[in-house]
């Protein structure tokens, strides 16, 4: 026999990752949207910082710039949007073909969010990054810049918890892509998803940043293993000696969120085989 | 012992009802009524390995629900089923390694990729060793001329080029039993041909057994020694073809082209059952007037342009079936 039991999965996000680098367009388009949201954003924070002292801030203002514009370069990997593939099968009723191959069906959806995770990741973090680690500095904006990280520890810690950051956010994209078996593909519950996402994350407001009340809730939930706890690791807002902690939250909900989806998908193959008796 | 056993097999939806109008749709918010449709109603058959049946009947008779569980995609409610020895679907993996499913409708190929990428995909999926991919990519290559066409995207391809590239990627990976959900819908002339051939072909040479679904009846008689006809979720007739339309009627349709529009036919042997202009259609039974003989006394009294014999439709047959068995109306598709 060739290849092991995991080569159909290998195979899917290698077809995947290749299907989704082909949309260079929308990358494009992004990067410039994500550029202006980082420099809005950073705009603002500075307005904040300036207006108030120093002592009561939660992050240095070059933690949070690094923290922004994190962000803005890795968006793509953050579990905000639906698979256009698997919307369509649900649609068509094509998903019925999914079934019929002999492998573990859940396997099979994670294998594919991972490549709709890495793959728009890839194309645009590499330019986010140039520009807001090197261009801005060269610019005269070196306070707004992505600085490096303050350690070589932070760094090393910064890859480990961003590797559990992404397993954990193909989790819940297996969670959202499952929902449309329910809402047959209706936009509806993703643009709550895409919000709650969105704010629970860190990508609009830093977590540090919400009210003390907030906090524990907010470090708690499965968001915050996505960006916040990689990025303050990077930052140097949660010392390295806390990656252990961190990654333990996020391997831990990876697990949960697995077994949630797990056990959805099979109710959801029930429902959607209906479509079209 | 058969390759494929169906015993009594009997599946249930739900079907949300929603009452028409705004305050039904406020109510269906609340509370939704459900109604039971019985989509199989204890069906029965079984298939011997290298057979090639047709499985007939209208929309929403149970033919799709039928070969969901019998490819494992489905739990039936009640009943036995067994391929190769196997229940579908509490050993769905290990069985849908081993049959090809081509939903006509639907493509398993991805839509973004050339041909050749999404059998490779395949080929990966099913865990086919290179060698044996390598022939059976080949040998589909060949039989159904796709040289052409693997480097080019699913999604620019014809109907008829997308069918044939589905029917490949369905037995790439050498499945002994072949399920064919309406393969021909949708196709012109040459690419039908072209997939009955190929069906045909494998289905003698290879001993692939294959179960093919379709409102064309051109595709059974051109393939199929068995047919079986579905409604209401039960097996209403199960046989070869001839046995079936031996069954149901003796009727063959003649249609007439006749010069002056306003003449009419009268023949005590031959029925008027249409007109549409110039064009009239006349059902008449061969065992009471030869069909040459027929036309020799419609020509010979009438100015004819054209004229040609056919059987009835297979929605005429199939109809017919339901009168015989009392099921005209509705009154199997289940109570509310």
């Amino acid at each position: 026999m060739t290849g092991g039991a995991l080569r159909p999965y290998r195979a899917i996000i290698s077809a995947r990752f290749r299907m989704l680098l082909q949309y260079r367009a929308a990358a494009i388009a992004g990067l410039w949207t994500q550029l202006v949201f980082g420099l809005a954003l950073i705009m603002i924070y500075q307005a904040l910082y300036r207006s108030s002292p120093a002592a009561v801030q939660p992050m240095a203002f070059a933690q949070l710039a690094s923290y922004v514009w994190l962000g803005q370069a890795l968006l793509a990997m953050l579990p905000w949007n639906v698979d256009a593939e698997v919307r369509d099968m649900v649609r068509s009723g094509a998903i019925a073909y999914e079934l019929a191959r002999p492998v573990d069906l859940y396997g099979l959806w994670y294998a594919r969010a991972v490549a709709q995770r890495t793959a728009p990741t890839v194309l645009r973090a590499a330019p986010m990054v140039v520009f807001a680690g090197f261009v801005l500095p060269l610019l005269g904006a070196a306070d707004w810049q992505l600085a490096p990280p303050p350690s070589l520890a932070a760094g090393a810690g910064f890859v480990a918890a961003l590797a559990a950051a992404l397993a954990l956010s193909c989790a819940i994209s297996v969670l959202v892509n499952i929902s449309l078996m329910w809402t047959l593909g209706s936009d509806g519950v993703v643009v709550l998803f895409t919000t709650t996402v969105a704010l629970l994350s860190g990508l609009m407001i830093p977590l540090p940043l919400f009210p003390g009340w907030a906090q524990g809730a907010l470090g708690w939930l499965p968001f915050a293993g996505v960006f916040d706890l990689p990025f303050r690791i990077y930052a140097g807002h949660l010392a390295a000696g806390d990656l252990a902690i961190v990654l333990a939250r996020q391997l831990g909900w990876t697990v949960a969120l697995i077994a949630l989806g797990r056990w959805l998908l099979g109710r959801g193959m029930r429902r959607v085989v209906v479509q079209g008796g | 012992m058969p390759q494929i056993v169906v015993e009594q097999l009997v599946k249930t939806y739900q079907v949300a009802e929603r009452t028409p109008g705004l305050w039904g749709a406020v109510r269906g918010v609340v509370r939704r009524r459900h109604r039971t449709v019985r989509a199989l109603d204890g069906v029965s058959f079984a298939i011997e390995r290298g057979e090639l049946v047709g499985y007939i009947g209208p929309n929403g008779a149970g033919k799709s629900t039928t070969v969901k569980a019998l490819s494992g995609i489905l739990v039936p409610d009640g009943g036995r089923c067994e391929v190769a020895g196997r229940v579908p679907w509490l050993q769905r993996v290990a069985h849908v390694a081993e049959i090809g499913v081509v939903f006509g409708q639907r493509t398993q190929l991805w839509w973004d990729l050339p041909v050749i990428e999404s059998f490779e995909l395949l080929r990966d999926i099913y865990r086919v060793p290179p060698a044996r991919y390598a022939r059976s990519r080949d040998r589909m290559i060949g039989l159904l001329d796709l040289a052409p066409l693997l480097d080019v995207p699913v999604r620019q391809l014809s109907l008829g080029q997308r069918m044939r590239c589905d029917l490949a990627a369905a037995l790439l990976h050498a499945p002994a039993i072949l399920f064919l959900d309406e393969p021909t819908i949708g196709l012109d002339a040459v690419s039908k041909l072209a997939v009955r051939d190929f069906i045909k072909q494998l289905n003698r040479d290879e001993g692939v057994t294959v179960i093919l679904t379709t409102h064309d009846l051109d595709d059974i008689e051109a393939l199929c020694t068995r047919v079986m006809v579905i409604a209401h979720g039960k097996i209403l007739s199960d046989g070869a073809l001839e046995e079936l339309r031996a069954r149901v009627t003796r009727e063959r349709w003649l249609t007439v082209d006749l010069v002056d529009p306003g003449v009419a036919i009268d023949d005590p042997e031959a029925a008027e059952i249409r007109r549409d202009g110039h064009r009239v259609c006349l059902a008449f039974d061969p065992q009471v007037v030869a069909p040459a003989e027929l036309i020799r006394r419609i020509t010979s009294r009438h100015a004819v342009r054209d004229l040609f014999v056919e059987n009835p439709p297979i929605e005429t047959i199939v109809a017919r079936l339901y009168a015989a068995h009392g099921a005209a109306g509705d009154t199997g598709a289940g109570a509310p």
